[in-house]
């Protein structure tokens, strides 16, 4: 059977040559790049080639910090958490400002904080289900808000949100700013100096990079404790002897991601306009969010009558990988919060299904996929009591 | 927790294979029409549950035989997932040939079992247990239609958990009987609040009318205050309740008793109390060291007994079995 990968917002296929650049590091250059002997000194190259990719991928200054970790959680978890053990734990400033719209790793790290004590602000989007400038200016306190994180794009949505202007909004008040950019990279351009951002958290498996190795950004001059105490790695920012394979695979992916930007913003979204166009051919369909501010490989779509789980559950008899936000393909039950946030529909909670495509996918898998959902959309409208 | 929970994502690898092929292929899928119930000699009720906004709306059509009230012909249609879909189909299957009254008493445990490839094995995941109860619920609907009462008057008790059919009373009164302190402890002992876990609190997956958090506080504080109440009233040894006297001995055995054993690595536990005349006798079980121990049942048991006698009452025989 033929199945098409359609679920690139959760993870992606690792690119052949990131693979390929990785695999000098299991069984030939495995030394600790902390130890002082030739095995440890020879990866120090590597890294440096791998750091300087991963600078230049998001633009960043030689003074700045690009920390090695696990994850993009363990970063929005460093940030969030090194903002309340730094400044609001001493009582300089008392507040986080962040959206409804998060990814868990940030929105349940913040509603833990709230737990602590902590005032929390989860800002509402607008009709476009953007977090706007306005919005956010209507919330911030100069005197209170330590730290304003907002992400760069949407997992669920791909909707982009204006970080250049939410980033000045957070500096004018006095406030750091964190964005979760996971989404963004590889898909849009990521530039830290194109915004006042303070930190910037990345995964590379998001963008064809192996998993369990995360970036994350701190800026030149602020100041973030570290949330794995422990060894002098990474500067003391963040302690664990650092994933070489994985660092020197993200960093290859990196340079890979920013070279195809260009194929991204024109392959990748024809092919996937072409499939968002088939989908609202088919009666009775939406695709939440205008095309132009949304990440080029990624669709929300909503299907009349058919409920989300049950839809990729025949997608998947086809050999197709979507996901779906429906409340009843959660462990949780749990109606996925993006989509109570966007409030489009009471029905979009339980319908809403993401296609996310990537640099990989070819015009033949998105030929079978329109196929594919066409036959999904017969059988299950047939059987559904509410179309 | 443990491997499974570990990794994730096992959703669709806990379905039965009944729930992967019903949902696949349902037998009894869509609607009967007017005609169609006209040519089987039957009456057609039409019954929705639930709504597309909420996640599950499921519609069942019955063509029932005005004569003698038996269900000819079951169909449904469904908005909802794999196992709602699979669940109607079950369901639908279950209501043909029986009457309206036997239908009635269908529950969502009887679908989800009838789903099951081995008996013992669950055929849903537990969340997805609340699934199956929309089924139930729609079986109501259409034999009120059909009746022409009102759904309530099919439930002869408040249901608390939907997907574990626990009432109101079986919970309390397993908090009381069992003097149950946490909402867990009552899910260990009813299964209420194993599944889909709406009735735990408030903000679950769906709103309850009941809650497992505001019915223990309710029993919980009820019984504080009977225990006050009690306390007040009874100070005569025999006239107290078992419970009562059996709290004062275990009193004295945390207290006093328990804590010499346990310097020789002993202890015992209370078996039994019953009247024997003008006496209590409690029979206890030795552990520990006090098994085999030649004292257990001379200077350690007349030890026990003289304290007892002492501390709680006279008529107290300790008997070791």
């Amino acid at each position: 059977m033929q199945r098409v990968y359609l679920d690139n917002n959760a993870t992606t296929i690792v690119d052949p040559k990131v693979k390929e650049a990785m695999e000098p590091f299991f069984l030939r250059m495995y030394g600790n790049p902390n130890s002082l002997h030739s095995f440890g000194t020879e990866i120090h190259q590597p890294m440096r080639v791998a750091f300087d990719r991963l600078y230049d991928g998001i633009n960043a200054r030689d003074d700045d910090d690009i920390i090695i970790n696990g994850c993009a959680t363990e970063g929005n978890n460093t940030v969030l958490k090194g903002i309340y053990f730094d400044l609001i734990r001493e009582g300089k400033r008392t507040q986080i400002i962040t959206t409804q719209v998060e990814h868990p790793s940030a929105a349940n790290t913040a509603r833990f904080l709230e737990g602590l004590g902590v005032e929390i602000v989860y800002l509402p989007v607008n009709k476009e289900g953007i977090v706007d400038r306005d919005i956010l200016k209507q919330h911030i306190d100069p005197d209170k808000t330590a730290l304003v994180s907002i992400m760069w794009a949407n997992n669920e949505t791909g909707l982009i949100m204006p970080i250049k202007e939410l980033a000045e909004v957070a500096k004018e008040n006095g406030a750091l700013f964190h964005t979760d950019a996971v989404q963004a990279i590889g898909k849009i351009p990521v530039d830290v100096q194109s915004a006042p951002i303070d930190f910037l958290t990345m995964s590379a498996h998001k963008f064809h990079g192996p998993k369990g190795v995360g970036a994350l950004f701190i800026g030149k001059c602020v100041n973030l404790p570290p949330l794995l105490h422990g060894g002098e790695q990474m500067g003391n920012k963040r302690a664990g002897t650092v994933n070489v394979p994985g660092m020197i695979g993200m960093g290859l992916a990196m340079e890979l991601a920013v070279s195809n930007l260009d194929f991204e913003i024109k392959e990748v979204r024809r092919l996937r306009d072409k499939l968002e166009d088939a989908i609202l051919d088919i009666k009775d369909t939406i695709v939440v969010g205008r095309r132009d501010i949304r990440t080029p490989n990624t669709i929300l779509a909503s299907f009349k009558g058919i409920e989300g789980e049950a839809f990729i559950w025949d997608l998947n008899k086809q050999g197709i990988a979507a996901s779906t936000g429906s409340a009843c393909a959660s462990e949780s039950l749990m109606a996925n919060p993006t989509f109570v946030a966007m409030c489009i529909s009471d029905e979009l909670a339980h319908t809403g299904i993401r296609f996310s495509l990537s640099r990989f996918t070819t015009e033949e898998e998105i030929d079978y996929t329109i196929n594919a959902i066409k036959d999904t959309v017969n059988r299950l409208r047939a059987i559904s009591s509410s179309y | 927790m443990g491997k499974n929970n570990l990794i994730g994502g096992a959703l669709w690898e806990e379905y039965s294979d009944k729930v992967s092929e019903r949902m696949d292929n349902p037998k009894h899928r869509g609607k009967i029409t007017e005609e169609e119930a006209k040519e089987l000699g039957c009456d057609l009720i039409i019954a929705d549950w639930g709504a597309e906004s909420c996640g599950d709306a499921v519609r069942l059509y019955w063509a029932v035989d005005p004569e003698t009230d038996i269900i000819k012909l079951a169909r449904f249609k469904s908005f909802g997932c794999g196992t709602a879909i699979a669940s109607s189909d079950v369901m639908s299957e279950l209501c043909m040939g029986k009457t309206v009254d036997e239908a009635v008493k269908i529950t969502n445990i009887d679908v989800e079992h009838a789903l099951r490839d081995e008996p013992d094995k669950p055929s849903i995941p537990p969340q997805k247990m609340h699934c199956s109860v929309m089924a139930y619920d729609v079986i109501k609907k259409a034999a009120s239609i059909y009746k022409g009462v009102d759904m309530s008057s099919f439930e002869e008790d408040d249901i608390v958990c939907e997907c574990a059919r626990v009432t109101l009373r079986t919970i309390k009164d397993v908090i009381r009987i069992n003097d149950l302190k946490t909402v867990e402890e009552i899910t260990n002992y009813t299964k209420a609040g194993a599944f889909c876990k709406s009735c735990i609190k408030p903000g679950g997956h769906e709103k309850r009318k009941y809650y497992l958090v505001d019915i223990l506080k309710e029993v919980r504080d009820e019984m504080e205050k009977e225990n006050v109440k009690e306390k007040a009233e009874a100070t005569d040894f025999k006239s107290m309740t078992v419970v009562k006297r059996l709290k004062l001995i275990e009193d004295v055995l945390d207290k006093d008793i328990r804590p010499m054993l346990a310097g020789d690595g002993g202890n015992l536990e209370v078996v039994d109390i019953k009247e024997d005349g003008e006496f209590t006798d409690l029979y206890i079980r030795y552990m520990g060291a006090c098994m085999g121990c030649p004292s257990a049942s001379t200077g350690t048991l007349y030890a026990i007994q003289e304290y007892l006698s002492q501390k709680v009452d006279n008529s107290i025989r300790v008997k070791p079995v």
